[in-house]
């Protein structure tokens, strides 16, 4: 069974003039349907102001949709009794990470999920050090979250929602507002957990090179799902990623300019390497 | 100069001190401000200073990290020893043009510095040696009674631990806005109060609308993180006396005792 | 003309504390009108705290910065209007917007300047179609616009005290690729009308690759490397021992010389990668310089 099952949900935001009256509606899900399996790594894009990132916060309950179906793990979304049972097996990181981090020590705040849970003190420690480790950042447990670089702060965060033993994670663009090396950092963190602890990984974004290695792609566009299927099959069509505002790898955009040219290369090229062995093939077959 | 502000940061070192559960620091500092205002008398400054350096001997958090901090009271204190030197009547000490001096005034100037600068040090070491969350979990307990008056005291200690989070960002943040708007031409400092009012709001209007955006952030990823007020919650850190903390209790009662006994001698 | 120079310049936080931080090193610089510069470096190398000291916001430890060939830190010299002379536009809108309208907004640098209410509605007028804000956002607030447009306010809020030189602070983090390339398609458009000079802070070599005539690679407070593109990323392997990475294009086109295509290595866009791939092949191509690649 899918761990996360949507069928045609929908979402509007309410927009008011300074009256407070009703101006318009702004329909942010349109009839989305998402499927998720135990263990996977799945990539939502879009653009910003597409949809994905009210599409996430569906996902752990922190909105409702007023139309469709949702299951996550098993419990319907739409009833809002599950709310908390939903918000365990599906934690949630966010864009920056100061706005997340509650506590003013790093293994304090990692602490805090479990302390809402319930969980009793010897069990939180053993969480807390686990998770901490399994993002690497046992080492600066007892410091200020302050005085971290953006992507141990994300780390922590990610450790934080760990630390409540989720069977997902869901994360809503945790790497915009990261350097390239803290977008790594965070990156490399969160697909150990999945390879590793076979946690599902859901990660909203819109930097191309990071959804290469997930398992499945969707493209959201003007609140809907507009592409889906591995990357590969994604990043061949660069024409319609383009009209959907993103982009490809440079070597797929390389790639496909030179097939364009007329020269022969296998579609869906999405390394430098991989561009580099079919160039390298077809100049000694030449 | 904005980030010298050390009142409400935390200190991280390995000592005693950090280590005393946070209700005893709070009893602490609660009795050693009563006994600043206590003493009268230069046996009981002496006491009041000895207590103070010896605390923070212990604590092991730089002295003059702690003096950093007095910093950002400088002006208040020039100003109420000022109130203190000139207005205080009795007995003239020197006389400046219209300005009397008196020797009760001399004294009460001297007093008060000696105070005020006393109480900041105090207070500030209770934030340097307890982390915030230590911090408000001691409160938390210490006002447990409260909350059998309705006393919401779980949510004002949360909303106390995240402000102390918070100020350190909001106070960098503040620095960049200052000079996003000095880059465009801005002036905080010349002209008059009105105009210098007026010309704050290119700060404060973008500090305010990102402590609402930030405010509204964390709101949300504390429900994600399945938070739902302090009914059914554990601790990480669980408070629970130690034989140190009883010993704490016994220096501090002592120490207060002889405050008061002190006054009686002249 | 030589619009900047900086000799010697050295800059350290918190001098004679425990957490003193020697953030810029020895720079010397110079920088000449209407150049287009790229300024790369990761978070901590120095990039932020040097471009605050082109326009007076920090001032050195020691060394000597000259702007139009005057000393900035002689008695006497204005350098509260040098901060409209070196237009520094920061990383975040949201520090710099706070008026009721985008326009309203765009005015407060050209009035702190001492222009009249008329003539810096005038400069408004200007900097906001120099940015391609469409009209209809000027009497909008600010804090509704979207990512991209905020962007456009705040530079023309700094375009509109007519600078002699931009310098923006990673102009395009936060945005989705297409806003990043209309925001940087933007400036480069500015460049080329106004001769304005302009310095782009960026993290992404990919991006300031194809736009900047020469790039500054900073690490550790120092400048490490100073020319074009092509010739910074022919050191491709220090760039990475610094944890920096040269664009994709520049290790395929090294990884295929090495196997024995004849390719420049050198090549650093696309574009330039496309025809020199296509010439090893001996597919030459009609050439269409002008091509656009996004």
């Amino acid at each position: 069974m899918n761990f996360i099952k949507a069928r045609k949900l929908k979402f509007e935001y309410i927009r008011r003039d300074e009256e407070g009256n009703v101006e318009g509606l702004l329909t942010a899900l349109d009839s989305v349907d998402l499927d998720v399996r135990q263990g996977e790594f799945v990539a939502i894009l879009g653009h910003n102001g597409s949809g994905k990132s009210t599409l996430a916060k569906h996902l752990n309950m922190l909105l409702q949709a007023e139309e469709g179906t949702l299951w996550v793990d098993g419990k319907d979304a739409m009833d809002g009794g599950n709310v908390w049972d939903i918000r365990k097996s599906t934690g949630m990181v966010f864009q920056n990470p100061d706005n997340q981090i509650v506590a003013s020590v790093v293994e304090e705040d990692v602490a805090f999920g479990p302390e809402n849970l319930g969980i009793p003190t010897g069990e939180i420690w053993k969480r807390v050090e686990n998770s901490l480790q399994s993002v690497g950042m046992v080492r600066y447990r007892s410091h200020s979250p302050n005085k971290l670089s953006g992507g141990q702060k994300q780390r922590v965060a990610i450790a934080g929602v760990m630390a409540m033993e989720p069977k997902c994670i869901v994360l809503d663009e945790p790497t915009a507002m990261l350097d390239p090396n803290g977008r790594r950092e965070v990156l490399e963190a969160v697909q150990a957990l999945n390879r590793e602890k076979e946690v599902t990984l859901i990660l909203i974004t819109h930097y191309m090179e990071e959804v290469v290695q997930a398992d499945k792609v969707y493209v959201m566009d003007s609140g809907k799902v507009v592409m889906q299927g591995t990357p590969r099959e994604i990043f061949s069509q660069v024409d319609r990623l383009k009209k959907y505002r993103l982009d490809v790898p440079q070597a797929t955009l390389l790639a496909y300019e030179l097939r364009k040219a007329g020269m022969d290369l296998p579609e869906g090229i999405l390394t430098w390497q991989e561009l580099a062995e079919a160039l390298c093939s077809q100049y000694q077959a030449r | 100069m904005i980030r010298d502000i050390t009142i409400g940061q935390y200190y991280p070192a390995d000592s005693v001190i950090h280590r005393l559960d946070p209700r005893v620091k709070l009893m602490a500092v609660a009795c050693y401000l009563v006994s600043l205002f206590l003493f009268r008398n230069v046996a009981g400054l002496v006491a009041v200073t000895l207590g103070l350096a010896g605390i923070i001997r212990i604590s092991k958090v730089p002295f003059r990290y702690m003096v950093k901090g007095l910093k950002a009271i400088l002006v208040i204190l020039v100003l109420s020893t000022l109130f203190q030197l000139f207005l205080t009547p009795g007995e003239t000490l020197v006389q400046i043009w219209k300005l009397k001096v008196s020797y009760e005034g001399a004294r009460n100037a001297g007093f008060m510095i000696i105070r005020l600068t006393y109480l900041i040090l105090g207070s500030s070491l209770l934030t340097l040696t307890t982390t915030p969350n230590q911090l408000t979990d001691g409160m938390e307990k210490a006002l447990r009674p409260l909350g059998k008056l309705h006393v919401p005291v779980h949510e004002v200690t949360m909303m106390m631990s995240i402000a102390l989070r918070f100020i350190p960002i909001l106070i960098e943040e503040t620095d960049k806005i200052m000079k996003a708007q000095l880059a465009r031409g801005a002036d905080f400092e010349s002209g008059n109060l009105v105009k210098k009012a007026k010309s704050m709001l290119p700060l404060l209007i973008p500090l305010f609308v990102s402590a609402f955006r930030r405010a509204n952030d964390l709101a949300m990823a504390m429900e994600a993180r399945c938070y739902r007020g302090g009914v059914g919650r554990t601790k990480m850190k669980p408070l629970s006396y130690h034989r140190r903390d009883g010993v704490a209790y016994l220096v501090i009662g002592a120490y207060f005792l002889g405050v008061l006994l002190l006054r009686k001698v002249s | 003309m030589m619009l900047m120079i900086l000799d010697h310049v050295n800059y350290i936080y918190s001098e004679k504390t425990a957490y003193e931080i020697q953030a810029l090193k020895d720079i010397n610089l110079k920088i000449e009108d209407g150049e287009f510069i790229g300024l790369i470096g990761h978070t901590g190398s120095g990039k932020s705290t040097l471009i605050q000291h082109l326009n007076g916001l920090l001032r050195a430890t020691s060394g000597s910065i000259y702007f139009q060939g005057q000393d900035i830190y002689d008695e006497g010299y204005n350098r509260k209007e040098l901060r409209g002379k070196v237009g520094l536009v920061f990383q975040y809108p949201e520090h710099q917007l706070f008026e009721t309208t985008v326009f309203a907004d765009v005015c407060f640098g050209p009035k702190n300047q001492g222009l009249s209410e008329k003539d810096a509605q005038m400069r408004a007028y200007t900097a906001l179609h120099e940015v391609g804000l469409p009209e209809e956002y000027w009497y909008h607030s600010p804090f509704e616009l979207s990512g991209g447009q905020k962007r456009r306010a705040a530079i023309a809020g700094v375009l509109a005290m007519k600078p002699e030189v931009l310098v923006l602070d990673e102009p395009t983090a936060g945005l989705d690729p297409k806003g990043r390339d209309e925001i940087l398609d933007q400036v480069a458009a500015l460049h080329q009308s106004t001769g304005m000079a302009v310095i782009l802070v960026s993290h992404s070599m990919e991006d300031v690759a194809k736009y900047v005539g020469r790039l500054l690679v900073m690490s550790q407070g120092s400048i490490l490397l100073d020319g074009t593109p092509r010739e910074v990323f022919r050191h491709y392997q220090e760039l990475e021992a610094i944890g920096l990475a040269a664009p994709q294009v520049t290790y395929l086109m090294h990884e295929l010389a090495q196997k024995g295509l004849a390719v420049d290595p050198d090549a650093t866009t696309l574009g330039e990668a496309k025809d020199s791939i296509l010439q090893a092949f001996g597919k030459r191509q009609r050439r269409n310089r002008q091509e656009n690649y996004d």
